[in-house]
């Protein structure tokens, strides 16, 4: 590896830890969602790094594109009540802190027992040099795997269609009760059939 | 035990497992539903980035990447069906934090 490729793996590295511990800090949650953004950038230069173009690109484009501006969609449409804090102790807080803390130790354990792996780490074998590219990938995608291919656009469209479902404002029926309605009117104010001759009409129309 | 960085696969696994433990504690500990469903995305990702690196360390077949681009896929159905169930409810409570989501509680 080149002095280029370890600049930019460290470099990468460090935005997408930055950007996840920013995600999780932020007490605005515009900034977590910036934070997620610039995580998915740095994972994205990872994949690069992996030889995986074609994934680098659908990093970016689904994620960077869609969700995250989703996620900025649904936090301006709350705008101030994204980030209220009810007032009160925040219930259930010791068992939170204390799965938070068991997921600190967890993660300190695993790092230790991947930097002390035996045996020594390996390093990645050459590849051809369109591994991960977007036509080996495709091919893949197309031959071998089109069942589950075509199974996510399924996926995708129940999912559109259940977010439209649970997100659709009820609106009220705007159909007034029967008594509520006014009175008809009566149109018609003339000279009276000898029928109705006893009758006549109340006096704001005659 | 340090080879030139980013050309063995622990490298990655250490940073993939990182940012899950954080997604996880961010789960865990934060009660804005919005930053939780973020957090969640976090775990998705690190999961990706580990799925990448070893389709790199065995690149016999494609498979690693094509995990990737289904999770790929799921999370973004998750995001949308779970953002819709945020929007619904914030209507019935008016606030976006988790432990005010009582509502199955006898």
């Amino acid at each position: 590896m080149t002095l280029v490729g370890n600049i930019f793996f460290v470099l990468m590295a460090a935005v997408s830890l930055l950007g996840a511990i920013g995600t999780v800090a932020s007490r605005n949650p515009i900034r977590s969602a910036v934070g997620l953004l610039v995580t998915i950038i740095g994972i994205a230069g990872l994949f690069l790094e992996l030889k995986a173009e074609f994934m680098a690109a659908i990093q970016l484009i689904v994620y960077a594109g869609a969700v995250v501006v989703l996620f900025v969609f649904v936090v301006m449409l709350l705008g101030p009540d994204a980030s209220k804090v009810p007032e009160g102790p925040p219930k259930g807080w010791a068992a939170r802190a204390l799965g938070g803390a068991a997921m600190a130790v967890f993660a300190g354990i695993a790092s230790y027992l991947v930097l002390d792996s035996r045996p020594a780490p390996v390093p990645f074998p050459v590849v051809h040099a369109d591994h991960g590219s977007v036509e080996l990938v495709g091919r893949e995608l197309f031959t071998k795997q089109l069942v589950p291919f075509e199974l996510t656009t399924a996926l995708l469209i129940v999912a559109v269609i259940g977010a439209i479902a649970v997100a659709r404002a009820h609106v009220e029926k705007k159909t007034k009760a029967r008594d509520e309605r006014p009175a008809p009117q009566r149109f018609f104010v003339g000279p009276l059939h000898p029928r109705d001759a006893g009758h006549p009409l109340p006096k704001e129309h005659a | 035990m340090f080879q030139s960085l980013g050309t063995v696969v622990e490298h990655y696994v250490l940073i993939a497992g990182v940012i899950f433990t954080l997604g996880a504690i961010g789960f865990l500990v934060r009660r804005n539903v919005l930053v939780q469903l973020m957090s969640i995305e976090l775990m998705l990702n690190a999961v990706n980035l580990a799925l990448v690196a070893f389709n790199r360390a065995y690149p016999g077949n494609m498979t690693g990447q094509i995990f990737a681009f289904f999770i790929i896929a799921v999370a973004a159905a998750e995001a949308a069906v779970g953002l819709a169930i945020v929007l619904a409810f914030y209507r019935l409570k008016g606030t976006v934090m988790s432990d005010e989501g009582d509502q199955l509680k006898l």
